[in-house]
C-alpha cells in the first residue's frame, strides 16, 4: 500500500526546465531523503502550468500552494519549513503587484487566463486534413448529442442563454437569430456561412478555416437542425484557396463518415454544405450583397426589412452568421450555456478573436476574452509597441470603425463599450498605431477603400465618400482651408444618416473619429500645413523652434544647399522654398532645436 | 466507414485519441515522437512549405521514426514558421522563427540528441477551452 501523503509538482515545461527546474527536483529530492521523507513525499516532473513568466513553478498537494520562482537553492526551505513543519514559505508565494495581496490558489493567479481559445482551440493543434483528430478533440459529439438527445428548441435554448453575439460585426445575438430562422415556415431553409472577411487587416476568419474547417462544418448542421434547413452554403472569397482547399477535403471527409448526407447519426436529420465563391468585394459580406451575390446576381444590398431569417437566399429564411460565430457553438454545447455566460462582460459574454497588426511587437492573432483592456492586448500580449515607440491608437472595426486612444487604454472591450467611444467591435482588425502614424492620414486611407468599395446603388454613399476623400487628399496636400472640418463632419453625419447599407453608414466613422479625438491634427494640416509625423509627404518641412535655437551654427554650416541663414548665439531660420528636406540640420542640431516633419 | 451512433463516434474519438494525446500533455505510451508545423496561409507565406521539405529530408538522412503534421495557425505570426516537438514523455516544445538550416538543427538536436535549442523556443501563452 502506498503511504505517499504528498506530492511536491515541479514544472517541466520548455520555460521551467530552461530556468533551472531540473536542479530543483533533484535538489528536493535530495533534501526529502536527507530527512528519510522519500515513501511518504514524492517529486514529480509534470507539465508547462502555464505560468512560465513567473516560472519555475513549485507546486505542492494536497495543499495545493504555489510557489513561483524557485530557484535550487530554495529546495532546502520549502522542505524544511514546508514539509516538516508545514509552515508556508511566504517569500515564495505569488505576489501580485497591484493587489498586493497573496495569492495561493492556482485557477486565482490572474494572468493566467490573458489569452482563452474557443474559437481557435484546434488552431495550430490538430490535421486540419484528417477528420479523426478533429473527432479525438470531441469533434462532432456536440452535433451527435444535439440530434439523438434534444429537440431543435432546446438547442437553441443553450444558444440563447449562453449570450453568444454574432462576431461578424452586428453583434445580434446568435440564439435568437437562429430562434428566428426556425419560426419562419417554409418548404426550403439555408444556413449560410459568411466567410467574406473584407476587412483589410483581418484574418481570423482564414485562420478558423485554414486551422480548423471542421468546427465550421459541425456547427452549421447544428443551425441546420435547429432552424429546419437541409442545405448549407459558405460564402467565400476565392483569394483564400488554401481555406477553400482545405473545406473541401473536411466536407468530403465529412460526407464519407456520414456527418453529413442523409440521415446523420441514423436520425431522420440530412444535411450537406456547398461552397460558393466570391470575388472578394467588401460589400459583398453585407448579408443581403452577400445573398444576392450567391443568386448570381450584382452583389447588391437591398434594404431590411425582409430580413433574411424571413426572406433571404432564393427567398426562402436563411441564416446568415459569421465564420468564428459558428466556432463557438460546438464548446457551448459542449459545455453548457453557463460555461460561456461566465466569460466575458454583462452584454458580451464569451472571447473574440482579434488580429493583431501594424506598429507592435508581436504581430499575430490573440483570443481574448471580452471585457480585457486594451492596455493588456497591447503591452502584456503584444509585447508593447515597436522599437518603445510611444502608443497613439489603435483603429478597431476596420473601415467602419474608429480609434481608440490612449484615453481609453484601460476600457474593457465589449461591444457596448467600444460602440461608447465612437468604433466598434467590428470583425476584429486591431490596427495598432505609434507616435509615426498621421491621424489625417489614416482616415483618408480607409475612406480611399470604403470609396474603392462603395458598390454605387446609392448617392449618399457613391458621392459623399468621393466628396470627403477629396476634402482629404486637399488637407493632407497643404490645401486645406478653415471650415474643412466642419464640412467633414456634416458630410459624414449625412451619409451616416441617408446611406442605405452598412458600408456607406459607417464609412465616415474613421474620419468622425479621428476629428474627434486628433483635431489639433487635423487643424495643424489646415492651418498651419504642418504634419507632425511626417506621414503626409507634401507638408513635410523642418523648421528651427526659435525658442530652443542657441544659435550655434552647426546647421547651416551641414546644409548642403544653404537654406539656414542666422547670427552666431541667434536663433536661426531655415528658408522653405530652398530646402531640400534633407534632415542633415535635424541630425546635427544637439540642442533639440530642429522640428522634424 | 460511416458513423450511425454516438457509440460510434466514441470508438472512432478513442482510437484517435492516443495519437493527440502526445500534443497536449506529452504523455503516450510507445508512441513515436510528432513534429507539427504551421501551415496556414501566413505560414506558408514565411517559408513553411520549405522548412517542411527540409525537416522530411532530415528526418530521413538520420533514419528517425517521426510522424510529420500540418496544422494551422498558432496565432505567432510574428514567428512564423512556427513549428511545434512533441516527444512522448516531455512537454511539447514550441519553436519560431525556423527556417530550414533550423528545421534541420532540430532534428539533428532535438529528436536524436534529445537537446533543446534554447534560444528558438516560443512559450505558450494561451489557455484552451
Ligand atoms: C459593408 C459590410 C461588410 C461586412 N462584411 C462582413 C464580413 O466580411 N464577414 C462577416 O461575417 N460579416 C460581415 N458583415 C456583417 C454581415 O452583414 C452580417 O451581419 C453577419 O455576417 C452576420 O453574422 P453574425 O451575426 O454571426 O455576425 C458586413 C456588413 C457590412 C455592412
Ligand atoms: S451605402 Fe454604399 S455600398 Fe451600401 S448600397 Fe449604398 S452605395 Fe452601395
Ligand atoms: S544647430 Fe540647432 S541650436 Fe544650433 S543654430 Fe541650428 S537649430 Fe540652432
Ligand atoms: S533639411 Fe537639409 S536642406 Fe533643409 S535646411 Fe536642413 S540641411 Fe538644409
Ligand atoms: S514552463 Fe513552467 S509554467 Fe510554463
Ligand atoms: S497563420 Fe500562423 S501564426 Fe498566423
Amino acid at each position: 500500500m502506498s503511504k505517499v501523503r504528498s506530492h511536491i509538482l515541479v514544472c517541466g515545461g520548455t520555460g521551467c526546465v530552461a530556468s533551472q527546474s531540473e536542479d530543483i527536483i533533484k535538489n528536493l529530492e535530495k533534501e526529502i531523503a536527507k530527512i528519510g521523507y522519500q515513501d511518504e513525499v514524492k517529486v514529480v516532473k509534470t507539465g508547462c502550468f502555464g505560468f512560465c513568466g513567473q516560472g519555475p513553478i513549485v507546486k505542492i498537494q494536497p495543499d495545493n500552494v504555489i510557489y513561483v520562482m524557485v530557484k535550487p537553492e530554495d529546495t532546502e526551505e520549502i522542505v524544511a519549513e514546508h514539509i516538516v513543519k508545514g509552515r508556508k514559505v511566504e517569500r515564495l508565494l505569488y505576489d501580485e503587484p497591484v493587489l498586493q495581496q497573496k495569492v495561493e490558489m492556482h485557477h486565482d493567479m490572474p494572468f493566467y487566463k490573458k489569452q482563452y481559445r474557443i474559437a481557435l482551440r484546434n488552431c495550430g493543434l490538430i490535421n486540419p486534413e484528417d477528420i479523426n483528430e478533429y473527432i479525438a478533440f470531441q469533434g462532432y459529439q456536440a452535433l451527435g448529442n444535439a440530434l439523438t438527445e434534444m429537440t431543435p428548441q432546446e438547442t437553441t435554448q443553450i444558444i440563447k442563454d449562453s449570450g453568444l453575439r454574432g462576431r461578424g460585426g452586428g453583434g445580434f445575438p446568435t440564439g435568437l437569430k437562429w430562434e428566428l430562422a426556425s419560426k419562419s415556415v417554409s418548404d426550403k431553409k439555408y444556413v449560410v456561412c459568411n466567410a467574406d472577411e473584407g476587412d483589410p487587416g483581418a484574418f481570423m476568419d482564414r485562420s478558423i478555416l485554414e486551422g480548423d474547417p471542421h468546427s465550421v462544418i459541425e456547427a452549421m448542421a447544428v443551425c441546420g437542425y435547429c432552424i429546419g434547413a437541409d442545405e448549407g452554403l459558405v460564402y467565400i472569397r476565392a483569394e483564400y484557396p488554401l481555406a477553400i482547399h482545405r473545406l473541401e477535403i473536411a466536407l468530403a471527409q465529412a460526407r464519407e463518415m456520414g456527418l453529413l448526407g442523409k440521415n446523420i447519426f441514423g436520425t431522420d436529420f440530412s444535411f450537406d454544405i456547398k461552397l460558393k465563391l466570391g470575388a472578394g468585394a467588401f460589400v459583398c459580406g453585407e448579408e443581403t450583397a452577400l445573398i444576392h451575390s450567391m443568386e448570381g446576381m450584382r452583389g447588391e444590398p437591398t434594404k431590411k426589412p425582409p430580413y433574411p431569417a424571413v426572406e433571404g437566399f432564393n427567398k426562402k429564411p436563411t441564416n446568415v452568421n459569421n465564420v468564428e460565430t459558428y466556432a463557438n457553438i460546438a464548446p457551448i454545447l459542449l459545455k453548457g450555456a453557463e460555461w460561456f455566460s461566465s466569460i466575458g462582460t454583462e452584454n458580451s459574454k464569451g472571447t473574440k478573436v482579434f488580429a493583431l497588426a501594424g506598429k507592435i511587437n508581436n504581430v499575430g492573432l490573440v483570443e481574448v476574452p471580452m471585457g480585457i483592456t486594451l492596455r493588456e492586448i497591447i503591452y502584456d500580449i503584444g509585447g508593447g509597441i515597436r522599437d518603445g515607440k510611444a502608443f497613439k491608437a489603435v483603429q478597431t472595426g476596420g473601415p467602419s470603425g474608429g480609434v481608440i486612444t490612449v484615453a481609453d487604454l484601460d476600457t474593457p472591450i465589449d461591444y457596448d463599450n467600444l460602440k461608447a467611444i465612437g468604433s466598434m467591435m467590428g470583425s476584429g482588425g486591431m490596427i495598432v498605431m505609434d507616435e509615426d502614424n498621421c491621424m489625417v492620414n489614416i482616415s483618408k486611407f480607409y475612406l480611399d477603400f470604403t470609396k474603392d468599395e462603395s458598390c454605387g446603388k446609392c448617392t449618399p454613399c457613391r458621392v459623399g465618400t468621393k466628396r470627403m476623400l477629396e476634402i482629404l487628399e486637399r488637407i493632407t496636400e497643404g490645401e486645406g482651408h478653415p471650415g474643412d472640418i466642419e464640412k467633414l463632419q456634416q458630410l459624414g453625419a449625412a451619409i451616416k444618416d441617408t446611406a442605405l447599407c452598412g458600408l456607406g453608414q459607417t464609412a465616415p466613422n474613421p474620419v468622425l473619429s479621428t476629428i474627434h479625438f486628433f483635431r489639433e491634427e487635423y487643424e495643424e494640416h489646415i492651418n498651419e500645413k504642418y504634419c507632425r509625423t511626417g506621414e503626409c509627404k507634401a507638408l513635410t518641412k523642418y523648421e528651427i523652434i526659435a525658442d530652443k535655437c542657441v544659435g550655434c551654427t552647426a546647421c547651416a554650416r551641414v546644409c548642403p544647399v544653404g537654406a539656414i541663414s542666422g547670427k552666431v548665439k541667434e536663433a536661426h531660420l531655415i528658408d522653405q522654398a530652398t530646402c531640400i528636406s534633407c534632415g542633415a540640420c535635424y541630425d546635427k542640431c544637439r540642442f533639440e532645436a530642429i522640428r522634424r516633419p | 466507414m460511416a458513423i450511425k451512433s454516438l457509440d460510434e463516434l466514441k470508438k472512432i474519438r478513442e482510437a484517435s485519441l492516443k495519437k493527440v494525446n502526445l500534443r497536449e500533455t506529452g504523455e503516450a505510451v510507445g508512441e513515436i515522437p510528432e513534429i507539427l508545423v504551421g501551415m496556414a496561409t501566413c505560414g506558408i507565406a514565411a517559408g513553411a512549405r520549405e522548412t517542411f521539405a527540409a525537416l522530411l529530408e532530415a528526418i530521413e538522412a538520420e533514419g528517425l521514426e517521426v510522424r510529420l503534421v500540418q496544422v494551422g495557425c498558432l496565432g505567432y505570426c510574428h514567428s512564423e514558421p512556427t513549428v511545434q516537438v512533441n516527444v512522448p514523455g516531455s512537454e511539447p516544445v514550441i519553436y519560431g522563427n525556423v527556417d530550414a538550416a533550423m528545421a534541420k538543427e532540430i532534428v539533428k538536436k532535438h529528436l536524436k540528441d534529445g537537446e533543446m535549442l534554447q534560444d528558438n523556443v516560443l512559450i505558450n501563452t494561451f489557455a484552451k477551452a
